[in-house]
């Protein structure tokens, strides 16, 4: 199936954000490809605020099922969280556990003035009562594939779909 | 595969901690990789994360030991797990409980871990072998064995200030024979490709044939620092001393002891590492242990995130 451009999402993304985010926020990146994206927005929206980046595998709920991920990334918050406007980053909004994680961890450095969700895509799927408050595309995908954002090394962002390998 | 390494499952994966002899290098780097993360949730104001909460870790220690049982315990509430300290040197095994005897009995409880401290080299790995296959043991110190997560931070420590392994020269100084610390060390410096470790100390406080562990061997402090990168002491073991070793720790202090004087035999960037507990003028000086290529204490804040990393690792490879 033809994937929508990533950039061109980006784009529409970025232009969300400017007009409904309000002023004082700040952008959180969720590893890996949550942070390529808030990366890639920050510059856009020309944010002079640092931006954060969580990697939320110490919060995961399937800790027992599948154990820890292979390569951990620190979570870095380089400003206050507390009273904090914080617009979360994350590729592709699927179950919602992610986002559930990525909020935990948020709080366990302080409590935000509030929190929202940007997205690249929504595939629908949600397990929790989670919504994104800005969205590049909703994308009706069918449950056996994965959709994953890719970085070349130039920087340009795609989308990619590959199938979804079950454990033996 | 016959001879198959006690901590690793049949598909090469960490089961137990017991030793570093023979571990590859890609799991000594994914553990340390891991305790990078876990230094950023020991920095925060909530220093606590969900990972294992409802895991039972009990420390078994068989021998006293105040520094490594408490930060195996901090390590394991700041993962939010249930940590039961038994200090058995004083309770069942005084009444004539044997050691496996013990460990049915705490596992009948559901531990999940088990963290041994024990007089006896080997008793790690004897518990690793009876227990249950869910339940996964950190040797946190057998005889003069193993100390393997001692190594790690370590291994982590030198890391933080060397950046790389491959153009090090570290030198493990003081009472080799007794340390299950230096043989964990010289383990997982060569597997991580440290091209030149060298121990120094008296043919007394040597083990037979050292070399073959790939060391270089010197008697004289002065040659042995000359130009080291890393200077790992370590603690003159007083109690598993039998007099006939040493003529007196005043004697040990003069050929042995780390001053500021010695120190600067080494490179000028050389950091100055140590185990723990400290015995002031006896292996290290007062001046060098405070001073400015001290790293000790961050050792100790390391050791935690260490301690962590090596505890989740293990508890999420589940067979």
């Amino acid at each position: 199936m033809q994937l929508p451009d990533a950039e061109i999402l980006l784009k529409s993304l970025a232009k969300k954000i400017r007009s409904e985010g309000g002023k004082d926020f700040v952008l959180v990146g969720i590893h890996t490809g949550g942070v390529w994206l808030a990366e890639r927005l920050h510059q856009e929206l020309g944010i002079t605020r640092p931006l954060g980046t969580l990697d939320v595998s110490f919060y995961r709920d399937d800790f027992d099922k599948i154990g820890l991920h292979s390569q951990v990334k620190p979570s870095e918050i380089p400003f206050e969280v507390e009273g904090a406007h914080i617009i979360l980053v994350d590729d592709v909004l699927h179950t919602g556990r992610t986002i559930r994680a990525a909020i935990n961890e948020l709080f366990d450095y302080g409590r935000p003035a509030s929190i929202s969700l940007a997205t690249l895509v929504d595939r629908g799927g949600r397990e929790l009562p989670i919504a994104a408050q800005f969205t590049g595309i909703a994308l009706e995908l069918p449950v056996d594939k994965m959709l994953e954002l890719k970085r070349e090394e130039n920087g340009k962002l795609s989308l990619n779909l590959y199938d979804k390998r079950l454990p033996e | 595969m016959i001879n198959r390494n006690p901590q690793l499952d049949e598909n090469g994966v960490l089961q137990h901690l017991l030793t570093t002899e023979g571990l590859p290098a890609s799991i000594l780097l994914h553990i340390l990789d891991t305790a990078e993360s876990f230094v950023g949730v020991t920095e925060r104001d909530v220093k606590k994360i969900p990972l294992l909460r409802g895991k039972s870790i009990f420390n078994l220690f068989f021998e006293p030991s105040t520094r490594t049982r408490t930060t195996f315990e901090i390590a394991a509430k700041r993962l939010s797990a249930d940590v039961i300290n038994l200090n058995i040197a004083v309770s069942a095994q005084s009444k004539g409980e044997t050691l496996l005897d013990t460990v049915n009995n705490l596992s009948a409880m559901n531990a999940d871990m088990f963290i041994v401290r024990h007089a006896q080299s080997g008793a790690a790995h004897l518990i690793a072998k009876h227990v249950r296959s869910d339940i996964h043991v950190i040797n946190a110190g057998d005889g003069s064995h193993a100390h393997p997560t001692q190594a790690l931070l370590d291994m982590f420590t030198i890391r933080r200030y060397k950046r790389d392994f491959h153009n090090l020269r570290v030198a493990i100084v003081g009472d080799i024979l007794h340390s299950r610390v230096a043989r964990s060390q010289i383990h997982a410096l060569t597997t991580l490709g440290v091209p030149e470790v060298r121990v120094i100390a008296p043919k007394t406080l040597l083990p037979r044939m050292v070399e073959r562990l790939g060391v270089h061997v010197y008697h004289d402090m002065a040659k042995g620092l000359k130009d080291v990168d890393v200077v790992m002491m370590l603690r003159l073991q007083n109690e598993r001393m039998k007099g006939a070793n040493l003529p007196s720790p005043e004697e040990f202090f003069k050929y042995y002891g780390l001053t500021s004087e010695k120190l600067a035999l080494a490179r000028r960037d050389a950091i100055v590492m140590h185990p723990g507990p400290m015995n002031r003028g006896v292996e290290i000086d007062s001046a060098v242990a405070d001073g400015k290529q001290s790293v000790i204490l961050p050792q100790v804040t390391f050791g935690i995130a260490v301690r962590m990393a090596v505890m989740s690792i293990l508890a999420g490879n589940q067979v």
